[in-house]
């Protein structure tokens, strides 16, 4: 029975909203910006939104439910190579049907993996979230007829027509890069609605204390489950477009290191509110390509900000700015 | 037993031979009850009698070795909490269990809410406001303000004062419309002047609801209850109106003998 300052940051105070808007429309201007290299710079930014949208799927689960899945990735990885069995080797697929199809196929396996962990509590859910994405890495990793170890290829990026309209390149990285921002602030827009939804608040209830929820008449087992598989599903439109983007998947993308980035994106930026995993996940990427270029022991580095970031600001980069304003009062 | 009130009564909630083992030690042992509308029973006895133990069983959180309880003539034994909720059971708790972070309007209107049944995966409350739901929120005021709570509103329950949370409780049990109250301990802890508040709230409670009232507080149970029981070691020693137990030499022995 804690202070409020335990309670993550639901409602956003204004600044961060007019941050996230100018942060925005930063990103959509980027492309119109004349300079060296801008198609590196393009594609580098593309991974960033889509890790963000990742991380927000996530925060679903971590900061709003309070279940801390250790196996987010096998759903990103999942709708990845739905992608690239899809793909015929000779013709393009259109992105209107292959993208649903694909965050339906990741939300399938996580309502299936949903239905066995979300019965468990604390550190069995990790372990068991955990249990269930190496056992789908391996099953890629070992079976040479779902890849193997190499992984696949996606023989042709999906297309966009409309019609006879041929309707936009996703070919050129500009507009991928737009395509993927649009689902990115599409993604936010719905999970903020949805957490001030009756069913956002009852999840908040859930992380809060699960036992009185059950006490006042919710069977928290739909309520776990449904969030646990529309965030695999969400997981796999980001995997989708990762897919897409660089034309590749191996087992990596399912893999313990990618479910392990997400949470720490999601605690970096600060949990429970959305703005704090997209903030988590540029500001992850970014200290990551930071500390490569300074030396190959950036691991080292990472953890030691990791920590810090934990001990200094346990409400994420987001509650540092809040904290400031509170202290105000 | 001849606790069994008058014919004409309308029994909510009816326990029958009720027993709960753990390993060796029987903590409840084939205990009956009946809790009856507008009728306060309050359930004493010393510490380690098993009340805790009774209350847990009758509210679903804990499942009995053996025997039956039936609500609203429904055998709900091997009811879940939620299910047992969902039929018109509320329950508050001995130790304050509420959601900390929450304002005091956040924590009963999520109790409010849950009679709205939406099931989770209904795409219709994904994209609703929760604190738009006209009716919901109608009930969450109308608990707030049963409960003396009102000026308290947007106050976030980890900072309200001890007596208030006990409030909250209440508020929050209030809010799912329950017909049986099952209020384990509601004056624990409390000041002179917060339990002659609750003490009176649960005067006003009692009319449409059939109450359960575990308490420790002597002066509460015997200026609220209309039957008591009381229990030592899992068993019910005694059980009937205050005077008549007052007058019981099992439970003069049991408070004043040996046990006390």
């Amino acid at each position: 029975m804690s202070a409020s300052s335990k309670a993550p940051l639901e409602r956003l105070p204004r600044a961060i909203n007019i941050g996230l808007l100018v942060g925005g429309l930063a990103l959509a201007a980027f492309p119109l910006v004349p300079m060296e290299g801008r198609d590196f710079y393009l594609q580098m930014l593309t991974q960033m939104m889509i890790l963000a949208i990742f991380a927000m799927s996530l925060d679903l689960l971590q900061g709003v439910t309070g279940l801390v899945s250790l196996g987010h990735a096998a759903y990103f990885g999942l709708a990845g190579y739905a992608l690239a069995f899809i793909t015929p080797a000779d013709t393009p697929i259109a992105l209107w049907w292959s993208l649903p199809l694909a965050a339906l196929g990741a939300a399938l396996a996580a309502l299936v993996i949903g239905f066995f962990v979300v019965r468990t509590h604390g550190i069995y859910f990790i372990m068991v979230t955990m249990a269930f994405a190496q056992m789908v890495y391996f099953l890629f990793f070992d079976n040479k007829a779902l890849g193997g170890s190499d992984g696949i290829y996606v023989n042709f990026k999906p297309h966009a027509f409309i019609g006879s309209w041929e309707g936009i390149d996703l070919d050129n990285k500009a507009t991928f890069f737009y395509l993927t921002l649009l689902v990115l602030v599409g993604v936010y827009l719905f999970l903020r609605r949805l957490l001030f939804s009756p069913f956002g608040r009852a999840l908040a209830g859930i992380r809060a204390n699960e036992h009185r929820m059950r006490a006042v008449g919710y069977g928290t087992y739909g309520y776990k489950l449904t969030a646990f598989t529309l965030a695999g599903g969400l997981a796999g439109v980001a995997g989708y477009l990762w897919a897409a983007q660089t034309g590749y998947v191996n087992p990596e993308l399912m893999g313990f290191h990618m479910s392990a980035h997400a949470i720490m994106m999601v605690i970096l930026g600060g949990m429970g509110n959305f703005a704090g995993a997209i903030v988590g996940a540029f500001a992850f990427e970014y200290t990551l390509h930071l500390f490569k270029d300074i030396t190959k022991h950036w691991q080292l580095l990472m953890g030691s900000f990791i920590v810090l970031v934990v001990v200094f600001a346990p409400r994420g980069l987001l509650g540092l700015l809040v904290r400031q304003k509170e202290d105000a009062k | 037993m001849s606790a069994t009130p008058t014919p004409s009564a309308e029994v909510l909630l009816s326990a029958r031979g009720l027993t709960k083992r753990f390993g060796g030690l029987a903590a409840v042992n084939g205990v009956n009850l009946d809790l009856v509308r507008d009728h306060i029973h309050a359930v004493i006895g010393p510490n380690g009698a098993g009340k805790s133990t009774l209350t847990n069983l009758l509210s679903g959180d804990i499942l009995p070795t053996a025997g039956t309880v039936t609500l609203g003539g429904v055998d709900t034994t091997r009811y879940s909490p939620e299910a047992k909720s969902q039929r018109g059971l509320g329950r508050s708790y001995q130790k304050t269990n509420i959601f900390g972070g929450f304002t005091v309007w956040d924590n009963v209107r999520l109790a409010a809410q849950s009679r709205r049944r939406y099931a989770p995966w209904n795409p219709a409350q994904w994209f609703t406001r929760a604190d738009a739901q006209a009716a919901t929120n109608a009930s969450c005021e109308r608990a707030i303000e049963l409960a003396g709570l009102t000026a308290r509103t947007h106050t976030v329950a980890a900072t309200i004062s001890h007596g208030e949370q006990r409030q909250l409780e209440i508020a929050m049990t209030l809010a799912t419309e329950p017909q049986v109250l099952l209020l384990d301990e509601p004056l624990a802890g409390m000041g002179q002047a917060e339990a002659e508040r609750m003490v009176e709230l649960l005067l006003k409670l009692k009319k449409g609801h059939a109450m359960c009232l575990v308490e420790h507080d002597m002066d509460a149970v015997f200026a609220l209850a209309d039957r008591l029981t009381v229990m030592v070691n899992g068993q019910v020693i005694a059980s009937g109106t205050p005077a008549e137990v007052r007058a019981d030499t099992a439970v003069q022995a049991a408070y004043l003998g040996e046990e006390h």
